[in-house]
């Protein structure tokens, strides 16, 4: 089976996508004739021409808007808002207009959009390339939010939020582009052709959204974790040597409650790990979760790591992103308690 | 050189406030029939000086002069007065029903009803308009059911939305009339869009945008005028000022000079502006920049020149903030009593004629309010259902919410 890079795999969905089906079409800015500032659409202008993939102006809320224009005609477009640092203008657009349109309509008119945004820190992004707005769509109804952590997945649920009737918010962890990342900045990163979810089939298979993956299973602990930091949570599992249960997410909502309770049930103990910072973020409704469906089967607090609730520095990198230290630590404390 | 001194902070004021005497003098009116029609490929540049004046086809004694008339034939501008009548009577009911509580909220278009009405009559079967909560003429101009209307405003068993949407936020895709969203301007981006895939799918149909003069403020209308210049998409960019933005005056949005329309040009777009209250005039424009659209010109801008006659909506008390008697100073008149005045003059309509028809129409909305009311009002009668609350979110409904629709007993 060949191997890809994220960058490839989220490519190649499109790929896909866009030979199966006429009515897909990719914008958003640097997209067309460039390809995109992470070459995730490199290719696809020359070989499906500029009506179906094309440069927009620096415009956020031009895009989405618009793209919600033609999904009521009937087109499915995928756009991509090039940082999810800079959705923040598109914001009234997604959740007032995208979000609810199915529902204030009863159904006559509907939404099925992508709206892709490269996500996450650990690049030296800054305030600005850094973020993690999940939970901003999460507690949006009528949004559907997804999360890859590796090339086979990013493909599939890729291909799946384009043929899904609802807007789907895909979050892609830049981190994880060219290879999985484990939060040990120090050593040399490995690239995706050394990792077996870098194995990504040709041609069209999907992944379904709302669908959790166990990525290690074990029975000390349950580890809920999405993007970059199921590598790091791996890593930390590793370096504890706790038989810790590593779900990873991949659909925020809708959420794959089942896998998270049943396997918090068998564990007894709950440690949450995200980017994105501390307060009322998604690791915050988790919790809840956890605590509501589990109470009688914990053994200790359900703990979070996360983001520090501050904007995302550029010099502090590595005091602020969740480590395999810090989240090895948690694992410590939640068997200790 | 200009005095260097301490800097002094601008706030535009309208011309006259509560208690004061309306003064409309400093609106420039060219006369009917003044503005030439140009051809619908025109270089934008050429037809600059149409951002800054008006066109209008009905003159003071109800002729029709000028290049842009002549479109419609006399029993088309009978139905159209029909259209406007209904829809002035449609408000007045449904703002009466909204005192007597049978519904939460109700707003009228007294004063605008030639802007919807006539402008539906220039599109094709298929188009599809992004409309604000003030274009209800053209669902009643298309032949959309009242009885369908009254049971979303009464948010009844029969409402077509569920009792999920305030009053007047229609939704009717048959009828080439998008889903009204709360959240203002942002259908004037989403129409253009629309536009760019009609384009993208080699279609023939074509976009209207619908925007208040007040929202042109908005940064959505500048993000629709962008894509809209830089995609050619076929969409008419509608503005409709009426001058008020609930209390706020069209200054404050536009600034104490230019037009709305001249806000095109900046982008390339030719840009009109014409009489709102001319019902032969919106048509004509309408048609114009239609015909520009479909014949894959590209988009161009309309600014229509009224007045919100009426209150804002039933929440509102205008007397707090402009004189009562304003809209009776408004230069250019009623819509409904200019077209009856043309059709008089052409021999095709009389006073008792039109008082017979008003007589017709209110009759005819009172028997479509009595069916409407048999479904239910707001607070009597039947009722959309509250599973209805939790349906119709997603395609399917996630976990989650079939849960939360579970714990509350539906």
């Amino acid at each position: 089976m060949p191997r890809r890079t994220m960058i490839e795999a989220i490519r190649d969905a499109m790929d896909v996508s866009m030979a199966r089906d006429s009515k897909v079409v990719v914008y958003g800015e640097d997209v067309g004739f460039f390809g995109g500032v992470f070459r995730c659409t490199q290719g696809l202008q020359a070989k499906y021409g500029k009506s179906r993939c094309f440069d927009a102006p620096i415009n956020e809320s031009g895009i989405v808007g618009s793209a919600i224009g033609m999904a009521a005609y009937g087109l499915k477009p995928c756009v991509e808002i090039q940082f999810a640092d800079y959705m923040y203008p598109a914001y009234d657009q997604l959740t007032q207009e995208a979000a609810r349109l199915r529902y204030r309509s009863n159904g006559d008119f509907t939404c099925p959009i992508v709206v892709r945004m490269p996500t996450g820190g650990g690049i030296f992004g800054g305030q600005t390339h850094s973020q993690s707005p999940e939970a901003l769509f999460t507690h949006v109804s009528g949004l559907k939010t997804v999360v890859p952590s590796n090339p086979h997945d990013a493909k599939g649920l890729l291909i799946a939020a384009i043929e899904d009737p609802d807007p789907v918010i895909f979050l892609e962890p830049k981190r994880l582009y060219n290879g999985p990342f484990d939060g040990h900045h120090d050593r040399p990163v490995t690239p995706w052709s050394k990792h077996e979810l870098g194995e990504v089939a040709d041609g069209h298979y999907t992944v379904p959204l709302g669908k959790a993956a166990i990525r290690r299973a074990g029975s000390a602990l349950t580890v809920l974790a999405y993007g970059t930091m199921v590598y790091v949570a791996q890593a930390a599992v590793e370096e504890t040597d706790i038989d810790a249960e590593i779900i990873d997410l991949r659909t925020l909502l809708p959420l794959d409650l089942d896998t998270i309770v049943a396997s918090v049930k068998k564990t007894g103990r709950c440690v949450i790990v995200h980017e994105a910072t501390l307060t009322s973020g998604f690791g915050a409704e988790l919790s809840a979760l956890v605590q509501e469906n589990c109470f009688y089967h914990l053994e200790a607090p359900v703990a979070r790591v996360a983001g520090w609730d501050t904007p995302y520095p550029h010099a502090q990198e590595w005091d602020y992103f969740p480590g395999p230290a810090r989240v090895g630590r948690a694992l410590l404390e939640t068997m200790g308690a | 050189m200009a005095d260097a001194g301490m800097l002094r902070f601008h706030v535009p004021e309208p011309e006259v406030r509560p208690g004061g005497t309306p003064d409309f003098s400093n609106v420039p009116i060219p006369k009917a029939g003044s503005v030439a029609r140009p051809e619908i490929d025109v270089d934008p540049r050429a037809i600059r000086d149409h951002a800054f004046s008006i066109i209008r086809v009905l003159n003071r004694t109800g002729e029709a002069v000028g290049p842009w008339a002549g479109l419609l034939s006399s029993d088309e501008l009978l139905a159209g007065l029909r259209h406007m009548m209904t829809l002035r009577t449609f408000d007045a009911r449904m703002q009466m029903a909204q005192r007597q509580g049978k519904t939460s909220f109700y707003m009228q278009h007294l004063g605008e009803e030639a802007v919807a009405c006539a402008f539906r009559k220039a599109l094709a079967p298929g188009d599809m308009n992004f409309p604000t909560y003030r274009q209800a003429g053209l669902l009643i101009a298309h032949g959309y059911p009242m009885v369908t209307m009254m049971n979303q405003i009464y948010s009844n068993e029969a409402d077509p939305l569920k009792g999920r949407q305030l009053p007047v936020m229609y939704s009717s895709k048959e009828h080439g009339f998008f889903s009204i969203s709360g959240n203002l301007a942002t259908q004037y981006i989403q129409a253009v869009g629309w536009a760019m895939a009609s384009a993208i799918s080699n279609d023939s149909r074509i976009a209207a945008a619908w925007i208040g003069d007040g929202s042109t403020a908005e940064s959505d209308f500048h993000s629709a005028l962008v894509f809209a210049s830089t995609y050619k998409a076929p969409v008419v960019l509608n503005v409709v000022n009426n001058q008020w933005a609930i209390s706020t005056f069209q200054g404050i949005a536009r600034g104490g000079s230019g037009t709305f329309a001249a806000r095109g040009l900046g982008f390339g777009i030719p840009s009109l502006r014409v009489d709102g209250n001319d019902y032969l005039a919106v048509h004509a424009v309408a048609k114009w920049a239609a015909e520009r659209a479909r014949s894959n010109l590209g988009p161009t801008l309309v600014e229509y020149v009224t007045y919100r006659a009426g209150a804002h909506s039933s929440s509102d008390d205008p007397s707090a903030y402009r004189p009562k008697t304003e809209s009776d100073a408004w230069p250019l008149g009623d819509p409904i009593v200019r077209l009856k005045n043309h059709l008089i003059a052409l021999g095709v309509w009389s006073d008792e004629r039109h008082a017979q028809a008003e007589a017709e129409i209110l009759d005819t909305v009172i028997a479509a309010q009595k069916e409407a009311e048999s479904h239910g009002t707001l607070h009597a009668g039947g009722k959309p259902s509250t599973r209805d609350m939790f349906e119709g979110l997603y395609a399917e409904m996630p976990p989650h919410l079939r849960r939360q629709r579970q714990q509350a007993g539906v």
